[in-house]
């Protein structure tokens, strides 16, 4: 397989969420996602239940993905950061650790130098967490640790979802 | 990839519908999202042109339940089937669970199911993948037409290697949900295996 499976747990979730939170009150925005490169939410802080985050996640995704496409045929490696402006809110869309995306959201009250200036301190701790993370489910994976919930699964549970 | 979460104690899988163009993958998409109940569903977004035709993907988020305490999450994608748009059918292959290749049964999109099949297989090695080894099905839509070609002969020339394969008719939904089961089934048994 091409990527390795990404797996969150508690101690690295509670850790990214710190970040996020700061980031949300430094850089004084509204609503801030992290996303999976392939399109699932991974957590997000703020306002966020004015929002459809599934599909934020999913589009911000393909929007990563499709400039990435575009980075390629000019010669870039890809383009780390995106900034969608708007007539009150913008989106500032950057990559952390190659992997991951991170999405602020923020209006007048804020400003594109200061999201853009914040972001950066917190991508470096974000991009450590995330290596961590990688690193543990890797070692994870290899001493077969059978936390792993679907490793005692039966044909019968499966069965039950489509009843 | 599947997306493990043991904080909020979920897990997301991606299933991607491919096929050639007009064989009715948003269709497919259509039907599960107008027959899902309100609460296991999201919002259906389409990146389409003006003439409806599909220009990035579709995208449907479906929660199907627990499994030992786990929410189980897919993400239905389509790709756009028109052989121009290849660059984007790419881009949505990443990260992918399951697939789902819905082949046109008329006589005369024959080859353009066999050509989108040769693609699909080949943009999926590009990116580390081997179709054989990843949970696939496929789908023979548009059965109720006139000029369908056998099962039998779609079955020789689309699936070769013998994976769960369905009848279906997706404008009035019949082995829609079949095939759905069926590759989500085969993502969780992977699953299982810890792959």
């Amino acid at each position: 397989m091409s990527t390795s499976q990404m797996v969150m747990y508690d101690e690295e979730f509670q850790e990214i969420n710190a970040v996020i939170e700061r980031l949300l009150k430094d850089s004084n925005s509204k609503v801030i996602f992290l996303v999976d490169k392939n399109g699932q939410l991974i957590s997000g802080v703020g306002e966020t239940e004015r929002f459809d985050t599934t599909s934020l996640a999913s589009l911000t995704a393909g929007n990563i993905a499709a400039t990435g496409g575009l980075a390629k045929l000019i010669g870039e490696k890809e383009f780390s950061i995106l900034f969608h402006e708007g007539e009150k809110d913008n989106l500032h869309i950057s990559i952390v650790g190659g992997r991951v995306i991170l999405v602020v959201l923020f209006d007048n009250r804020s400003s594109l130098g200061l999201v853009r200036l914040r972001v950066k301190k917190s991508s470096e701790e974000l991009s450590t967490i995330f290596e961590k993370l990688m690193k543990k489910s890797e070692e994870q994976a290899k001493s077969g640790n059978s936390s792993f919930p679907f490793a005692e699964i039966t044909d019968d549970d499966i069965d039950n979802l489509f009843s | 990839m599947s997306f493990i979460n043991y904080a909020s104690r979920e897990i997301n899988c991606k299933i991607v519908y491919y096929g050639p163009g007009l064989c009715g993958k948003t269709t497919n998409l259509q039907h599960v999202y107008s027959k899902t109940a309100p609460e296991a569903k999201g919002k259906m977004i389409s990146l389409a042109t003006e003439t409806e035709r599909t220009l990035f993907f579709d995208f449907l988020p479906l929660a199907l339940g627990e499994i030992r305490g786990f929410k189980t999450r897919f993400h239905l994608y389509t790709v756009p089937g028109q052989v121009f748009y290849d660059a984007s059918r790419k881009l949505i292959l990443k990260g992918v669970d399951g697939i789902v290749f819905v082949a046109d049964s008329q006589e005369e999109r024959m080859d353009a199911n066999v050509e989108s099949l040769e693609n699909l297989r080949h943009n999926l090695k590009e990116q580390g993948y081997d179709l054989d080894k990843l949970p696939y099905v496929v789908q023979y839509n548009k059965r109720d037409l006139p000029n369908a070609v056998s099962v039998d002969e779609l079955r020789k020339e689309l699936n070769p290697t013998n994976v769960p394969d369905f009848e279906a008719c997706a404008s009035t939904g019949e082995g829609v949900f079949e095939t759905l089961k069926a590759v989500a089934k085969l993502i969780l048994v992977d699953l299982k295996k810890g792959k």
